[in-house]
């Protein structure tokens, strides 16, 4: 049950969109995510939506696991529709319930308030969706390097999120199995109020931070082992290098956020 | 008489809808009499694991029926609660899951979480804590402080203490040393003795399962692919090692002797058999 978050989940496959560079890929995502900050109008929204809805083809990733990763923030959205829809300074109205008043530019408003949550959440999740964690670190080492200069620990930072996100699924299965076996002794998850539920979570934390520590402790000997001293002098197995696709799609963004901001200046 | 466990067709599928969809078991039938010491044996991956956490009713069945003395364990809620406490599923390396702050107080959550009498669940924490040789003086302790060994004892005592009719161990004895082995071993025997409890024991020893169980059920990519006696199933050796398990070191050698064209009969799994079938080629006489 535990299995099913689809949170920084990767889904190996050998699509262009696998292949390319991790830190085009990373560039790529801030540059879509800025457009579609920047976007105005009906016109500009579908080229943004375009663009995504490409790159999601071109990863065979299948719609239904995109949207799947965007049911936790379905109250968001709902809640920022809401607020949107009511908010908004506009004359023509659609229904007022007591003080609150729907008007047709707050409904505007709210529609592409959730478009533009909906398009951020799914750029992001198709990011983390068709690039492996170590693969994604990498990239994100390399981009911050320059920050070496001013003494920032940049091998260390992505040492740490590469660590710890190779260690997600570790614990999520180690929960399940400590849950199937307090279970197995009757422990009761589901019934009780808030306090009684929190309590009964107890048997499940204590053995997991036990397990948390002791495998930090495991790991550390085992690089300790092998000699790992930090990143000065380190080479790579896979070295990253940029391909023609990389440029290409690169420029492909840049011209979609000029696109996009021409658009916003003429007021379209 | 009904039999304390039966398994009817039972399948389980992993993650239905994803990449990641796979059958864990396939077609599973097979019953279990009261009392009985079953080996259960297969290679990784071979869906032990899933088999045992459908009968407690951990996992629902994708199809299929568990009946625990004839009743479906997935009747209702109630059922499957109860479950739980009549089958005891001791994991693999079940010293990772202590939590309490005493030893007492751990083996004690299980029949605390039945609801039992104060001085009902006294009596049981002390009968497990004595079943698996856990010391009076450690019950007060620790049970960080305590050595793998024990820590081990002291997880299988917390399942015991429920006093369940089926008592379901998963490789119990991985990591031990030979001494610890042997001990946790007698442990699960008097246990069974004293309760007339079944056992199904998941193992890699083969030497163990095959001196132990009543029945061996060997499974090989989720299924069941022998359901028998362990004389039975070390006649078919041969077939054992092909699906990638190990056999009882007397049996290869008489596997072995075999082969080099010596009649003998090559189901011995333990060394007093082994004695008594050189015997027994040799014509009576006591040389060996």
């Amino acid at each position: 049950m535990l299995k099913d978050i689809t949170l920084g989940q990767y889904f190996p496959g050998n699509t262009p969109v696998h292949r390319m560079d991790p830190r085009t890929k990373l560039i790529l995502l801030v540059v879509y995510i800025v457009a579609l900050f920047v976007a105005k109008g009906v016109i500009a929204y579908a080229l943004v939506a375009a663009f995504l809805i490409t790159a999601v083809a071109l990863s065979k990733i299948k719609p239904k696991a995109l949207f799947k990763g965007l049911k936790p923030i379905l109250i968001i959205v709902i809640l920022t529709a809401v607020l949107n829809l009511f908010y908004a300074q506009g004359e023509r109205v659609i229904f007022r319930i007591w003080k609150l008043t729907a008007t047709w530019e707050g409904l505007e408003t709210a529609v592409y308030m959730i478009l533009r949550i909906v398009m951020l959440i799914s750029g992001t999740f198709l990011l983390t969706y068709t690039t492996s964690p170590i693969a994604l670190t990498d990239g994100l080492e390399s981009l911050l390097s320059p920050l070496k200069k001013i003494k920032v620990p940049v091998h260390e930072i992505a040492m740490m999120m590469c660590i710890a996100l190779r260690f997600i699924p570790t614990l999520i299965e180690e929960t399940d199995k400590i849950m199937s076996a307090q279970k197995a002794r009757g422990a009761d998850f589901e019934s009780g109020n808030i306090f009684q539920r929190a309590k009964a979570l107890i048997p499940i934390l204590v053995p997991l931070f036990i397990s948390a520590f002791r495998r930090a402790d495991e790991l550390a000997t085992a690089m300790e082992c092998r000699c790992y001293q930090g990143g000065d002098g380190r080479t790579k197995m896979k070295v990253l290098s940029y391909a023609r696709r990389d440029l290409v799609t690169l420029a492909l963004g840049l011209l979609l956020l000029a696109a996009v901001i021409t658009l916003k200046a003429l007021g379209l | 008489m009904t039999p304390v466990l039966e398994v009817i067709d039972l399948s389980h599928i992993y993650s239905v809808g994803t990449p990641f969809q796979h059958a864990a078991i396939e077609h599973m039938t097979f019953s279990v009499q009261r009392g009985e010491l079953i080996g259960i044996i297969g290679h990784t991956g071979s869906g032990k694991s899933t088999l045992m956490q459908h009968l407690n009713g951990l996992l629902k069945p994708t199809s299929g029926k568990v009946l625990l003395n004839g009743v479906d364990i997935w009747k209702d809620k109630a059922t499957t609660r109860s479950a739980r406490f009549k089958v005891g599923l001791v994991f693999q390396y079940p010293e990772y899951q202590l939590f309490e702050e005493t030893v007492y107080k751990d083996i004690a959550f299980g029949p605390t979480n039945m609801g039992l009498s104060k001085q009902e669940i006294d009596r049981r924490v002390r009968q497990a804590a004595q079943f698996v040789g856990v010391p009076e003086a450690h019950l007060e302790k620790s049970p960080f402080d305590l050595s793998g060994g024990q820590k081990r004892r002291v997880a299988i005592a917390g399942v015991i203490a429920m006093e369940p009719e089926v008592l379901i161990l998963d490789e119990p004895t991985a990591g031990l040393d030979p001494e610890g082995r042997a001990g946790i071993l007698k442990n699960i025997e008097a246990y069974r003795k004293a309760k007339n409890a079944t056992i199904l024991m998941v193992s890699h020893a083969m030497e163990d399962v095959a001196r132990m169980a009543d029945r061996l059920l060997v499974l090989d990519h989720s299924r069941i692919r022998m359901d028998a006696e362990p004389s039975e199933v070390f006649r078919h050796a041969w077939e054992l090692e092909q699906i990638g398990l190990s056999i009882p070191q007397v049996t290869r050698v008489f596997l072995r002797l075999r082969e080099m064209g010596i009649s003998i009969d090559s189901s011995v799994y333990t060394v007093e058999q082994a004695v008594r079938e050189l015997q027994r080629v040799k014509g009576g006489k006591h040389q060996c």
